[in-house]
């Protein structure tokens, strides 16, 4: 998963939503661990579009 | 060997803090600790509440943190039609728009002043657990690992919701109980200062628009779409873009503050307890799944948690059986309400942009004097029966 500092707004809506509780929510930025299964939720959830799936635009 | 705390609360919210309160005040040994370095901030909500729900919690309003009182809430239906509910003959029930900021820290301070410890700067990362029992948290206290132990582990953590995940509670959602928003605080509007603004329809599919005063020209302008409605990163901010652009109200307004945030539009969990383990809150999935407010059901939930652990902590007996008369208070007092507005959820969501004009033209009529989903719902039953005949019996 990539992340963009410049558009997250630290507000754990990625967390929540995880299927695979597989998101930390630091109070920088969200960390993947190895439990993600590339569902695309937090890419949809994130209010702010700072989500990206690696190999997509 | 005894525990380190009798109580730990994972998370300074509303929620968290009126358990810890609670718990202290009834002589429990209690730590609440939160991640961020700021109780109340960042701000994750648009502050509308009723002062009944406040009322019930038995949080006395200060006018410190309220930013302005309501005199009543406007629906607006896509077509422009809209059902007005003049509040002024509704006493004790008007609604006002808070300064979260404040109001979180001023509920923290009083669960200091009760005997409650707060450590900020303080993120749990998992539970310690013996057996199916949980026995405390480990945490990163300003990035350095600790272990604390405890009677009863308190997932106060908000729409994150991990701790329950941790200890063995899916508290996980389908994307269609899961609302997605965005907000501007915004200035120099030309909007009514002391009416709610609700706006249905396909400007924000499934979910609605919001403008709620926050005093003089200054509102919380924003959005939530229910997530299954979602097709592209980033599309809920450019919903509310769009209509703030087309508002000539809004689109003379400029933003002082951004917010971002989930909120479950779900049932609620259906095991809020297990041995050294209670949720709270948005962790218990309690939020108003038609209104998506969360404050009043927080606090309540939090006043009744804290006050089933001071009795658990004077017994020193935190068993799953022992923590149960929580689960039973909660659900005694707003389980049913939450169903039934689930299922207006699941069923409003079906209409169409015309239906809904035709609903808000004939509500339009309807003497309604407090804003409230029940008193929606009753007028709806009144007008249109068939749209609420799977719950009926409910309203
Ligand atoms: C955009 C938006 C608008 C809303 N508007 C309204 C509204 O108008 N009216 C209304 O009633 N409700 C509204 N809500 C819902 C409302 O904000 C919540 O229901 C309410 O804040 C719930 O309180 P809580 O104490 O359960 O959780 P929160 O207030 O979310 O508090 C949880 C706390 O836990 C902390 N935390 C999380 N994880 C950890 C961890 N691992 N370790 C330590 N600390 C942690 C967080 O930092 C946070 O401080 C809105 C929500 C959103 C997102
Ligand atoms: S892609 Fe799915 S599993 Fe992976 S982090 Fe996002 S929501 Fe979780
Ligand atoms: S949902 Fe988006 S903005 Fe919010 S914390 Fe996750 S990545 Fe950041």
């Amino acid at each position: 998963m990539i992340v963009s500092i410049e558009k997250c707004m630290h507000c754990g809506a990625c967390v929540g939503s995880c299927p695979q509780n597989a998101i930390y929510l630091n109070e920088v930025v969200p960390e993947f661990n190895e439990d993600c299964n590339k569902c695309g939720r937090c890419v949809r959830v994130c209010p702010a579009g700072a989500l990206r799936m690696e190999g997509k635009r | 060997m005894s525990p380190d705390y009798d109580v730990i609360v994972v998370g300074a919210g509303p929620a968290g803090s009126m358990t810890a309160k609670h718990a202290a005040k009834k002589g429990a040994r209690v730590l609440m600790i939160e991640k961020r370095q700021e109780i109340g901030a960042s701000l994750r909500c648009a502050e509308g509440v009723n002062r009944k729900g406040l009322e019930k919690a038995g949080v006395e309003v200060d006018r410190r943190w309220v930013a302005a009182e309501i005199a009543g809430a406007k629906l607006v239906s896509p077509g422009g039609k809209v059902f007005r509910i003049d509040e002024s003959q509704a006493g004790n029930e008007v609604g006002m728009v808070l300064e979260r900021h404040l109001f979180d820290k001023a509920l923290a301070a009083d669960a200091a002043r009760a005997g409650a410890e707060i450590w900020l700067k303080t993120a749990a990362v998992g539970v310690l657990k013996e057996g199916d029992r949980v026995i405390g948290v480990k945490a990163m206290r300003e990035g350095e690992p600790v272990k604390l132990t405890a009677g009863c582990v308190v997932g106060a953590d908000g729409f994150e919701s991990q701790v329950a995940r941790w200890a063995g509670i899916d508290t996980s959602l389908k994307t269609g109980d899961i609302t997605t928003c965005y907000q501007y605080r915004m200035a120099n509007l030309r909007t009514e200062p002391d009416y709610c603004e609700f706006i249905l329809g396909s400007a924000a599919p499934g979910g609605y628009i919001w403008i709620f005063p926050k005093g003089d020209d200054t509102a919380n302008v924003g959005i939530g779409v229910l997530a299954s409605k979602l097709k592209k990163a980033g599309e809920v901010k450019r919903y509310l873009d769009a209509w703030i652009k087309k508002d000539e109200r809004l689109s003379c307004g400029q933003p002082l503050e951004a917010v971002a945030g989930g909120v479950s539009v779900s049932p609620p969990v259906e095991r809020s307890v297990m041995s050294g383990l209670m949720l709270v809150g948005d962790a218990a999935r309690i939020i108003d799944p038609i209104t998506g407010g969360g404050i009043a059901n927080g606090l309540l939930s939090g006043k009744y948690a804290g006050e089933v652990l001071g009795d658990c902590a004077q017994a020193n007996d935190y068993s799953e059986q022992a923590l149960m008369p929580y689960d039973k208070r909660w659900r005694d007092s707003m389980e049913n309400r939450l169903w039934r507005n689930w299922m207006a959820k699941e069923k409003f969501l079906t209409l169409s942009d015309q239906t809904l004009d035709g609903v808000i033209e004939t509500l339009s009529t309807a003497n309604v004097d407090k804003m409230s989903v029940h008193n929606i719902l009753r007028a709806i039953k009144d007008r249109h029966p068939d749209l609420v005949k799977e719950f009926e019996d409910l309203i």
